[in-house]
């Protein structure tokens, strides 16, 4: 499945060279997206993508500032919809569901396919408040106890339980960068989602605190399908199994991620990861 | 875990309460839209039921307003004369001094300035009407009968003065607000060339913000004819066609007033009259603000 | 010999050396001189008359004030507060007017809030660009400039006489709330813009609909500046007379009002009144109820400006 490798003397060589996926066709992907084109208005900022993204690994997008990888992530729980004059072509499914179909429930969508942003955006209310949110307002509160032992077990799988348990009625916004974005973490992990959107989750945060993100990250993809937006290649290569190259809207390569920094197949790919370029 | 899998119920009830609650917001927006049709609706509905006893003409053109007089006369234009004298008694008070502060605050001013100014700017537009109009009959006609012996107790002096007062915050605000607008690469430009600050500012900022300027003096127009109470209780109850504003007259909004307060009992014609008035004053008001409204989107469309 | 002649606003560089198309006078010569003392005197001048226009409103605003107050001041008492309307003056007092506005704001409330905080919603959350959004923000803005009086002629023709309210509180209170509705339409759409848009974007990504996060997320961080705005708007529709006297508010009433039917007048048509007597006694009365309306006016906007004090300090996210 791999291509010959060969230096790119042009973009349009790409379409030949681009490869779909990044392990063996058994495994079903979890997210198939076929050629995908994506415009804000007139001006397309997406061009032709096709990846497929296997279950229960991390996949990282990585690429320049403007690639378009943040702007693909959030065609994946469709939140740009929210964005007046967006537009998609092609086919993204999830399980495979078409989730531009008409008539699809959009609300039940972001549910199944969580995010987390890069500004951590907990809402002005108590470190409990914030996570019974999503509960309830998907019916997922039941009675007290329940809705309890749902904060909590959200709570430690977002490795944050034993910075708050005492203090889970004062204000989220209290807690530092960090401690904000494991919350946010919580709260979208609290729903059950079987995939996390995660769009530079880490890069407004310190060492020590991105350490720790990164390590979560390690231990939920056992139970969830990530993908994760980075600026930060070394983030990208310590966290994820497999590693997609976004240049100017377009997919450039796709592969596990110890092929992408050490033999990538495109001569961008490998200009981009050894820093002659971005 | 599939994305496939029934609706469940509850979220299909949540969609319909969703559709709900949204068109009952959309409705309770149109109310607005409600409120101009109803405005208009009951100003034709009796304006109509005037205009079959009294004709266009003699009330357009009559120069005698006597509707509740045994020999009534329905000529509306002294009233309309009385709203444009104190109107315009008002606006050449409000406009130079409102455009003065304006190009100052905007300007020249430091913000130990503004930090009074604006206060004091606020504070005149928040004033009740009832208590200029008991500031323009009690202390400034009184004081101005000083200067000017034949001043009647009621004129079109006193209340113009202090309308003027009134509306001159709405001015400056208005005309900063243009001025602000304007980009600072015009002023840089001309200081650049030498300019000073008053040329500057009157030669280049003024022009440039012409428009937006042009749409507040035709706001505060607007408003000083919409104004009720200050001539209700100074300007005087007689209609009078006349430039003087040392005698009393009586503006459109007192006359509506001066109906309201009596007995007129509905249904007929001088029940009718405030309405056909009202409608000249709304049709007036509507007009101005229509241009004033266009002028300030064309200003915003030269410096988006 | 450089003429380092500086004028606010422009810079130094020393000699200039006239270009032809400069019309920058020459400092070096004598007529260039006196030019530039010239545009120095008109530029200080200019200033001064500014700042005079400045004074003249201050002292106005003064002057009204302490005629007011020196007219008023001596009236002033508890027993005026509490008292009702009379033939005599000495015994007139305001309870009747006072009573009147606080209920007739209050039912104004009542009615403005839910309609005036729905329709900003929609427009705001809702609307977007759509035509008829547009077109319903169009007419909000000229609904915000037509005369008040035009409201009270609106409210006579539909509240009191098709609606049948008579010259109710009822009918007041909804004159005064289609007054003030543009307002609170307005300030609430600022308070809902100020929310900021990542804990829209935080709510959606849990699955939230649209009214869940307005209700659950946005609604309550925007309250306090909705609230301000609210209070703002009622203060000036307490100070409203004409449509209210359009639509009845009689003068004549002396009783405070029981119910939302119920007969009533309010302070400013009281103070209407009393001015309006020739007696110079009554005069004194209503530069007192003036006192009161004011008194009033100012506690409202002081509470708007602890509420606003109170919600920034807090902050948002």
């Amino acid at each position: 499945m791999s291509t010959a490798s060969k230096p790119l003397s042009s973009l349009g060589e790409l379409a030949t060279t681009r490869k779909t996926t990044a392990e063996g066709p058994d495994v079903p992907s979890k997210i198939d997206v076929d050629s995908m084109n994506f415009y804000y208005g007139d001006k397309r900022a997406l061009q032709d993508i096709s990846i497929r993204i296997k279950p229960n690994v991390v996949t990282a997008f990585i690429g320049p500032s403007g690639c378009g990888k943040s702007t693909f992530l959030r065609t994946l729980n469709r939140m740009n919809d929210i964005i007046p004059g967006t537009r998609v072509e092609g086919h993204i499914r999830i399980d495979n569901v078409d989730i531009y179909k008409s008539g699809m429930d959009v609300v039940h969508l972001r549910r199944r396919v969580g995010m987390v942003f890069q500004k951590s955006n907990p809402f002005p209310k108590s470190i409990f408040e914030n996570i019974a949110y999503g509960l309830r307002i998907n019916g997922m509160a039941g009675n007290k106890a329940e809705l309890a032992a749902r904060i909590e077990e959200s709570l430690r799988q977002a490795a944050l339980w034993d910075e708050v348990k005492d203090r889970l009625h004062e204000s989220a916004l209290a807690l530092s960068g960090g401690q904000q974005q494991r919350l946010c973490i919580a709260r979208a992990l609290a729903v059950r989602p079987d995939i996390l959107l995660m769009d530079e989750p880490a890069s407004a945060l310190d060492p020590i605190a991105t350490q720790r993100i990164e390590e979560l990250v390690y231990d939920l993809k056992k139970a969830y399908t990530i993908v994760i937006v980075t600026h930060n290649m070394q983030q990208a290569a310590r966290v994820s199994d497999h590693t997609a190259f976004f240049w100017l809207g377009r997919l450039v390569e796709y592969d596990r991620t110890e092929k992408i920094f050490t033999a990538p197949a495109e001569k961008l790919t490998e200009d981009y990861v050894t820093g002659r370029f971005g | 875990m599939t994305l496939r899998g029934p609706q469940s119920q509850p979220r299909r009830g949540l969609r319909r309460a969703e559709f709900l609650i949204e068109w009952g917001l959309f409705a309770c927006a149109l109310l607005s839209i409600g409120t101009t049709i109803g405005i208009i609706a009951v100003l034709t509905v009796e304006t109509a039921g005037f205009l079959e006893e009294v004709p266009i003409g003699e009330f357009l053109f009559g120069t005698e307003w006597t509707p509740l007089f045994a020999n009534p006369r329905f000529g509306v234009l002294p009233l309309v004369t009385g709203t444009l004298l104190v109107s315009l008694i008002a606006m050449l008070v409000a406009l130079p001094m409102g455009l003065l502060s304006a190009v100052y605050l905007s300007e020249y001013a430091g913000p130990q300035l503004r930090r009074i100014v604006k206060p004091v700017l606020e504070l005149l537009a928040g004033i009740p009407t009832v208590v200029y109009g008991y500031f323009a009959l009690l202390f400034v006609t009184p004081l101005l009968q000083e200067f000017l012996p034949d001043l009647s107790g009621f004129n079109a002096l006193g209340p113009g003065l202090v309308m003027g007062l009134m509306i001159l915050p709405l001015v400056s605000s208005l005309s900063e607000d243009a001025m602000r607008g304007v980009p600072r690469g015009l002023r840089e430009g001309s200081y650049a060339l030498g300019a000073t600050k008053m040329q500057t500012s009157l030669r280049v900022v003024v022009p440039a913000a012409f428009s937006g300027i042009t749409a507040a003096f035709i706001l505060a127009i607007s408003r000083a004819i919409g104004e009720t109470m200050i001539v209700a209780i100074a300007a005087g109850q007689q209609p009078r066609l006349t430039l003087d504003p040392t005698k009393p007259v009586e503006t459109m909004t007192a006359y509506i007033v001066q109906v309201s307060l009596g007995d007129t009992p509905q249904g007929t014609l001088e029940y009718r009259t405030i309405f056909a008035v009202g409608m000249l004053l709304f049709i007036g008001t509507f007009g101005l603000n229509l241009v004033s409204a266009w002028l300030r989107e064309r200003f915003r469309e030269e410096y988006a | 010999m450089s003429a380092q002649i500086s004028h606010s606003g422009a810079s130094d560089f020393g000699p200039r050396v006239p270009s032809p198309e400069s019309r920058t006078p020459n400092p070096e010569s004598r007529a260039g001189a006196r030019a530039i003392a010239l545009r120095r005197g008109a530029d200080v001048a200019f200033q001064v008359l500014a700042l005079l226009v400045l004074v003249i409103a201050l002292a106005s605003l003064a002057t009204l004030i302490w005629d007011i107050v020196a007219d008023g001041a001596g009236t002033i008492s508890w027993n005026f507060i509490t008292s009702f309307s009379s033939r005599r003056a000495s015994q007139a007092g305001i309870w009747h007017a006072l009573t009147g506005s606080i209920f007739v704001i209050v039912v104004t409330a009542l009615i403005a809030v839910p309609i005036g905080v729905a329709a900003a919603i929609y427009l705001e959350e809702y609307g977007g660009r759509s035509l008829a959004a547009r077109l319903i923000e169009l007419n909000i803005t000229n609904l915000a400039a037509v005369p008040s009086i035009i409201y009270g002629l609106l409210g006579l023709g539909l509240f009191v006489r098709m609606m049948g309210m008579g010259r109710s509180v009822l009918a007041g209170a909804s004159t005064l709330a289609l007054l003030v509705l543009p307002v609170v339409i307005l300030s609430t759409r600022e308070a809902l813009r100020a929310v900021p848009k990542t804990l829209r974007e935080g709510s959606y990504a849990l699955g939230a609909t649209k009214w869940q996060t307005i209700w659950h997320q946005v609604l309550p961080v925007a309250a306090p500046g909705i609230l301000t705005g609210l209070i703002l708007a009622l203060s000036r529709a307490i100070g409203e007379t004409a449509p209210l006297i359009t639509i009845g508010a009689v003068t004549f009433v002396t009783f405070a009002p029981d119910s939302i039917w119920s007969p009533f007048t309010v302070l400013p048509i009281q103070i209407f009144n009393w001015v309006s007597r020739p007696q110079v006694e009554f005069h004194a009365n209503a530069a007192a109820g003036i006192l009161v309306l004011v008194a009033l006016l100012l506690s409202m906007n002081a509470a708007a400006i602890w509420l606003r004090d109170r919600y920034q300090k807090r902050g948002i996210l």
